[in-house]
């Protein structure tokens, strides 16, 4: 079986041959397989940002591959066809700040247009992003820039979901949003993967926000792959997550304190319903 | 790419070239200019060259880099080197057609890119040597006798130190930008010059609308902080003139003096 | 008097976009006395940032008034003093950073005053050895990591020596390692400088570090008390739109599930595991 996305022996170096010479990726391999939710962790500097930029082709390996659907998105000109862009839509960190049309609709036709589609489908892609995006209809002629923060993330969103792509990445989808808008915004995601079966790719610097609905996790640090595997496996792992300079949830941490005090429960368990569970199986086993 | 561009490039060191006084410094920059106007033979623009050679060889500063500072103005340098080989009357040597070359043309050339080079090095010192933000100070005290006729100096400087310190910030916020947008499918590359002004729109306009913003929330903060103008201001940093200066200051003084004066012989 | 701050019946009203009125902050009557240590916590929009902006002079009440240290915020004369008093940090700290240098930037403020230049230079240099930013005084604030700004900018407030700082969600742009850079920063001002501290936020496992926990709602003061009165009433934080600490969560759907009767007011994870412990094992508590 291919992978949707996948890097070969990935290496990126900033600044080559200068006193500021820095390696943001070295020999990373990683599979993407379609239609998962695969969440990105590492913080900063761990070479995150500079991975997913690889994936659209943004930046250019120094050395290794980065082939979807099979393919080397670099041909052998060393060039980068367009259609790579729409097939991974990146969304970045803060995407409100590049929004720039006069009204909603507008700034989201932007990639579809970029893509050549005709008008009609253009306006089709509008509508179905909109609602896809949970922004209501009557929104369209309105002004982007009158819009609260968080609904401007959503138009943001919207302009890369209306390209169709076949893998979704977006980048720190709630930085900055107060805990409702998180919700909110995860749940749009979760909803948007349900029913266009896109792949979708989360980066985040919280575990506790995408451990919930990533089917697997890939923790990068300094460079290269730490961890890779489903959120247990990966949990399981706490305590090199915790050296890492990453936060793993409270309730993991409560657990793992269970643990050392001799009390035996799953040492991978990262959510409170999980954990209400294991506790009462073990109070109900004794 | 856009950090290659570098507005008044400092290279950081601690040389008496860099520790002299900041409006030392300026004041030294400008008689060289006018000196260099009124030096006029190869004896005078050879004491001149020396002098500046002696600076970079006392800055510490790689001759490379300052070589490597000229390469923006190479094209200036040829056109009037060529246009004043030319164009400039005196005793025939070679013709071919409208195209005349004389005695004197090939001297005023010489002397001509001798003396944009020597310009252009001899500024560029100043940036090389002094960091943006003793270059604003300077100048703001330089300036300062002008407060008295209401020229805003405070204000001017204030806002020449903010500039420089928001342009490496919005050159990165340009870099994200420009990616953001590319990965929507902007493309930048391709198109004929209309279209090409029309695609910097999606850039432009979130700069814009980030510009201000910046501004926005940096003048709440500054108030925030106290700042009204130049109402009882102190520095931190003092300015002193220095033996070291006095020396630097004197010794200039007389290599332009000898300039000009063997400049007025047509030396 | 002993309050540092007080506000009474404070209103404010501002016009919208679309000509219309809004109430962001709806008769709210606090006190904040000297040396506390306050957290004020809700969700985008409840008016927490609206109410820090009058706490020193930035937005003007509509109605009612605000008092800091009994100078009331209405009075132009008296606005320099109150900003002497009452000093701000911002939520972006690239807007709020004006020198090209750390140092430069922390003597603004000090400059502004008019203080002589030896002065200047020894609250320059402890104000930057109170937030570990020394050994950065000659650096570049751009090349400076998120949290390594905050610093700076928290230095450039202290360096004033203001009797209290207000922080108006200073950690919503930073990545955990930052966060708690910034925390353990913000700790030590109250706690060893004896700085009054009120602290805007939606982290709640930030406002558990507070003294006080005033909890704001629809522009008005849903509740205060001591994190753990407050984070113990799960059901009206959740009304709220905020979280819970994950420590009280697992513990209140426990009882919830089972109908046990186990304290709830875990706000560590020690705290949680004892009480779990007792529960798992009921001999261990003797």
């Amino acid at each position: 079986m291919s992978y949707i996305l996948e890097t070969r022996d990935l290496t990126q170096v900033y600044g080559a041959g200068t006193p500021f010479e820095r390696t943001a990726l070295d020999h990373v391999n990683i599979q993407v397989e379609k239609g998962e939710i695969l969440g990105v962790i590492g913080h900063t500097g761990s070479g995150k940002s500079t991975l997913i930029q690889h994936f659209n082709g943004l930046l250019k390996p120094t050395s290794g591959e980065v082939l979807l659907s099979g393919h080397s998105i670099w041909d052998a000109k060393g060039k980068c066809d367009r259609k790579t862009r729409f097939a991974v839509g990146l969304v970045f960190q803060y995407p409100e700040y590049q929004l720039f049309e006069e009204t909603i609709a507008k700034d989201i036709a932007f990639g579809p247009q970029n893509m050549g589609l005709s008008a009609t489908e253009v306006e089709k892609r509008v509508r179905e992003a909109m609602d896809f995006v949970g922004l209501d209809p009557a929104l369209a002629n309105h002004s982007p820039f009158a819009l609260s923060g968080g609904q401007k993330r959503r138009v943001a969103i919207a302009g890369v979901i209306a390209m169709r792509p076949q893998v979704l990445i977006l980048d720190e989808p709630t930085a900055g949003l107060d805990p409702a808008g998180r919700d909110e915004i995860l749940a749009q995601i979760q909803d948007y993967h349900a029913r266009s079966g896109a792949t979708i790719l989360i980066v985040s610097h919280s575990m506790e926000d995408i451990a919930r609905m990533a089917d697997r996790l890939l923790v990068m640090n300094r460079a290269h792959v730490m961890l890779c595997g489903t959120p247990r496996e990966v949990f399981a792992h706490a305590d090199e997550i915790a050296r890492a300079g990453l936060d793993i949830p409270e309730i993991t941490k409560v657990i793992r304190e269970l643990n050392r005090r001799g009390i035996e429960l799953d040492p991978s368990i990262y959510t409170v319903e999980d954990a209400v569970r294991a506790i009462r199986a073990y109070k109900e086993g004794k | 790419m856009l950090r290659d561009i570098t507005i008044g490039q400092y290279f950081p060191g601690t040389s008496v070239v860099h520790r002299t006084d900041p409006r030392l410094k300026l004041v030294l920059v400008i008689a060289m200019i006018v000196t260099l106007f009124l030096a006029s033979g190869p004896v005078s623009y050879a004491l001149l060259a020396l002098y500046i050679l002696s600076v970079i060889k006392i800055s510490g500063i790689q001759p490379k880099m300052v070589v490597r500072g000229l390469k923006p103005v190479v094209f200036i340098v040829a056109f009037t080197a060529l246009l004043n080989l030319f164009y400039t009357p005196g005793t025939e040597l070679w013709s071919f057609g409208i195209l005349h070359i004389t005695d004197q043309g090939i001297r005023v050339a010489i002397l001509m890119v001798v003396r944009i080079l020597l310009l252009i090095i001899g500024t560029s010192m100043l940036t090389y040597t002094t960091s943006p933000i003793e270059l604003t100070d300077g100048l703001e005290m330089l300036l300062s006798p002008f407060k008295k006729v209401h020229l805003p100096v405070h204000e001017l400087a204030m806002m020449m130190s903010i500039a420089l310190r928001f342009i490496p910030t919005l050159i990165e916020e340009t870099e994200k930008i420009i990616a953001a947008q590319k990965a929507r499918g902007a493309d930048f590359e391709s198109g004929n010059l209309v279209q090409r002004a029309r695609a910097m729109v999606p850039i432009l306009v979130p700069l814009f609308i980030s510009a201000f913003r910046r501004a926005d929330e940096l003048a709440i903060a500054m108030e925030c902080r106290l700042y009204r103008g130049d109402v009882g201001r102190t520095r931190m940093k003092q300015m002193k003139f220095g033996a070291v200066d006095a020396l630097t200051g004197t010794v200039s003084v007389i290599v332009f003096a000898a300039v000009i004066v063997l400049g007025r012989f047509g030396w | 008097m002993s309050e540092i701050i007080k506000t009474e019946a404070l209103r404010y009203v501002y016009q919208t976009a679309e000509g219309g009125q809004k109430v962001a902050l709806d008769g709210v009557d606090l006190s904040i006395a000297r040396g506390e240590f306050v957290a004020v916590l809700g969700h985008n929009g409840s008016g927490k940032s609206t109410l820090a902006s009058h706490f020193n002079g930035i937005r003007l009440p509509t109605g009612g008034a605000v008092y800091v240290d009994s100078m009331d915020t209405r009075d132009p004369n008296r606005l320099y003093d109150i900003r002497k008093t009452c000093a701000m940090v911002f939520q972006n700290p690239d807007n709020q950073i004006v020198a090209t240098v750390v140092e430069e930037d922390v003597a603004f403020a000090l400059e502004n005053l008019g203080i002589p230049p030896d002065e200047i230079r020894r609250r320059v240099d402890d104000a930057l050895k109170a937030v570990g930013m020394y050994e950065f005084r000659r650096h570049a604030p751009h090349k400076l990591s998120g949290g390594q700004k905050q610093r700076v900018a928290i230095a450039g407030v202290i360096a004033m020596m203001p009797r209290c700082v207000i922080f108006d969600e200073p950690t919503a742009m930073l990545d955990p390692s930052g966060r708690k850079e910034v925390m353990r920063v913000i700790r030590d001002l109250n706690s060893r400088l004896g700085i009054t501290v009120v602290l805007i936020t939606h982290h709640m496992d930030e406002a558990v570090q507070a003294g006080r926990v005033i909890v704001m709602h629809a522009g008005k003061v849903l509740m205060q008390g001591t994190p753990r009165e407050i984070f113990t009433q799960v059901d009206a934080l959740r009304e709220a739109s905020l979280t819970v600490p994950q420590t009280i969560e697992v513990l209140f759907d426990l009882n919830n599930q089972i109908g046990s009767d186990l304290p709830i007011d875990a706000l560590t994870v020690d705290e949680c595991a004892d009480i779990l412990e007792g529960y798992l094992r009921p001999t261990a508590a003797n």
